[in-house]
């Protein structure tokens, strides 16, 4: 009864193209944008900003990126933090070595370079396929970090291996604060989601999604196999780039190539399977999730630790979250093996009959 | 040239090290087609169990089949709990559910039996065996080659069991295809609930081993992760494949550390293995021994 489509009609091409066809959704995601720009600033505390909100954003940007190679493209990818890194480092050394450069064009520029380098490691991607393949992009992830430890020039010569990242200017503002950091990531959340749901819907996803559904039959009907693999490796890898440019600059400050290891390559694969593999829309809930969930579990943990007397050791609380968030994807990919996209689907389906049963 | 030889068999005999826990991935790979992210953590659950039973004064005769009673249960409750309700999703599913397995068995693990790291003595000396040593110059350690010839008995008795018994073809038809095999009257669970046990019982002779060389602590996860390029290298279905690569795998890394090392600033034993499993697969998609894929539409 509240999702209906009945009485909007399409009159025009552009009504048939729009990206959010139904007014409900239109009204729902202008009061979601209107929320996270406006209302989220002004109540948000500090802490909210920088130990929630930044951190779910960056990695739904990164989320999204993985989605669009494994989800759309179908090919499996267990080094997306490596082209983060990579992303990340590559920024760094523009602004560090381009004099004047102004820092949007450096995070670009991290993330083409981030694309450069997942075209090369994606190249595998043509003879190989499944898990053979994502064996293979392990060899990204420890390779890159090995590169970035070894080789002085790319953390110019520094002794720790750690780089800090310059403060971010923007037509002489700085970006300081935590909420304008904040707002910095969401506007280019935004626009990056809005572009990948763009190429999701368009020619290239849908080459994409060919290949991952059966790439001899896609290349049958005159898909181009390595180009559209290729291209999947590079757009995903320039997300995942850029994610870690904002990783790094307004998130951690200062960062070492550790930051990027194996464990956040698996993080992200989490949203991305969690939140509904090959929607956009999944990997915001995914990674909602896996940034939520240990906040949440070690916030109960602690209050029935105090409030029940019961004196769990410290080392014993971070055992428990791993055994409660292990669990948990166990318990949802039983439940829902299509991700938590798939419920609001679901539940699209029931508003839409409510409060008839079918 | 002596030392040439030295640091190849000490790489093959470390290699043997890899195939023990990649048997494992080969075994649960080849018998359900999930790829069993977990056994790292299953082979530190079962090392960490074993020295935990005698630090509570068990003897080691009885700690030993303890634990592989342990393993069993193990290998059963995840059975039930998590690949029966997920026979015949995609793949991935069931990979993405062994790496929540994974966070469970470690967390499991170390809420049990503690963080700390122990040290672990099987009774066998970590040293050069003497008269080799006189004979050819050559340090080869004790430890190692019976480390070999246990993997070598294992990889036999697998291979018996998989081609010459009902059960190991069963194995081999529900690998294929889950609902085919039901529909000929294979019983799934059972199937699985057996070869999740011989994992678990493959993940404590890996463990002890591991264990006994490296102290049992939480980096013994990361074994797992050295066994992934033996895994491509030799075919993700293939038990020999799992042994040769194991081989190539040791022997080149440690070869490669020696030579090229030196000249790139070290540690290149991290990465190694995965690129040169990564240029095997350019030429021999399916690696060494694995089965070749018919694509048909």
């Amino acid at each position: 009864m509240f999702y209906r489509e009945a009485g909007q009609f399409k009159t025009s091409y552009q009504a048939d193209v729009a990206i959010f066809p139904i007014r409900q959704d239109r009204i729902a995601i202008a009061l979601i944008a209107l929320t996270a720009f406006l209302v989220i600033p002004l109540l948000a505390t500090s802490y909210v900003f920088t130990g929630i909100l930044i951190p779910f954003l960056i990695l739904s940007l990164a989320a999204i990126g993985l989605n669009i190679l494994t989800g759309y493209a179908g090919q499996l990818s267990l080094g997306t933090a490596a082209f983060m890194a990579v992303g990340a480092f590559a920024s760094y050394n523009f602004m560090l070595r381009v004099p004047g450069i102004p820092i949007l064009l450096a995070f670009i520029g991290g993330g083409t370079i981030a694309a450069l380098v997942g075209i090369l490691f994606g190249l595998p991607s043509l003879r190989i396929r499944g898990f053979y393949l994502a064996v293979a992009t392990l060899a990204a992830q420890f390779f890159i970090l090995w590169f970035l430890t070894k080789v002085g020039w790319v953390t110019n010569y520094s002794s720790s291996g750690v780089i800090t990242a310059q403060p971010i200017v923007i037509l002489g503002y700085t970006f300081a604060t935590p909420a304008a950091k904040y707002l910095l990531v969401l506007s280019t959340v935004t626009l990056m989601a809005l572009a990948a749901k763009n190429m999701a819907r368009g020619n290239v996803g849908r080459s994409w999604m060919a290949v991952r559904d059966m790439d001899v039959a896609a290349e049958v009907i005159g898909i181009r196999l390595m180009h559209a693999k290729l291209l999947a490796f590079a757009v995903s890898s320039f997300y995942c780039g850029v994610a870690g440019a904002l990783f790094a600059y307004a998130y951690l400050g200062t960062v070492e190539p550790e930051a990027f290891n194996l464990d956040l390559s698996f993080r992200i694969l989490f949203m991305v399977i969690i939140g509904g593999m090959g929607t956009i829309l999944g990997s915001f809930l995914g990674s909602a999730f896996v940034t939520l969930l240990p906040v949440l579990l070690s916030v109960t943990v602690r209050y029935l630790d105090s409030n029940l007397n019961l004196h769990i050791a410290e080392s014993a609380i971070s055992n428990l979250e791993f055994m409660v968030f292990g669990g948990l994807i166990i318990f949802f990919l039983i439940v829902e093996p299509h991700g938590l996209a798939r419920l609001w689907q679901i539940a699209k389906e029931k508003l839409r009959l409510w409060p008839f049963p079918h | 040239m002596q030392f040439f030889f030295e640091v190849l068999i000490g790489g093959l005999l470390s290699g043997v090290m890899y195939s023990l826990v990649a048997l494992g991935f080969v075994l649960i790979y080849k018998a359900s087609g999930v790829f069993n992210f977990a056994q790292g953590a299953m082979v530190f659950l079962a090392a960490l169990t074993y020295v935990g039973l005698l630090e509570q004064g068990l003897p080691a005769l009885a700690a030993l089949p303890a634990t592989l009673a342990v393993m069993v249960v193990l290998a059963l409750v995840i059975e039930r709990v998590v690949l029966r309700p997920l026979v015949n999703q995609p793949q991935i599913t069931l990979f993405m559910a062994t790496i929540g397995l994974t966070f469970f068995i470690e967390g499991l693990a170390q809420i049990t039996w503690g963080a700390n790291v122990r040290g672990l003595d099987l009774g066998l000396q970590d040293e050069p065996i003497q008269w080799v040593t006189d004979a050819t110059g050559m340090a080869i350690s004790k430890f190692d080659l019976v480390a070999a010839g246990v993997a070598a008995i294992l990889v036999t008795l697998l291979a018996l069991f998989f081609n010459r018994t009902r059960i190991g073809r069963a194995l081999r038809a529900v690998a294929d295809d889950h609902q085919a095999a039901l529909a000929v009257g294979i019983p799934l669970q059972q199937i699985w609930a057996i070869v999740w046990g011989v994992a678990g019982a493959i993940a404590l002779v890996a463990g002890l081993l591991w264990g006994a060389r490296n102290g049992v602590q939480y980096a013994l996860t990361f074994v797992a992760l050295k066994a992934l390029p033996v895994l491509i290298l030799g075919g993700f279905e293939s038990i020999p494949g799992a042994i040769v690569g194991g081989l190539i795998i040791g022997a080149s890394e440690k070869l490669a550390e020696v030579y090229l090392g030196p000249f790139v600033g070290g540690g290149i034993e991290g990465w190694f293995p995965y690129v040169l499993a990564l240029l095997f697969l350019l030429i021999r998609p399916e690696g060494l021994f694995g089965e070749k894929i018919i694509r048909r539409i």
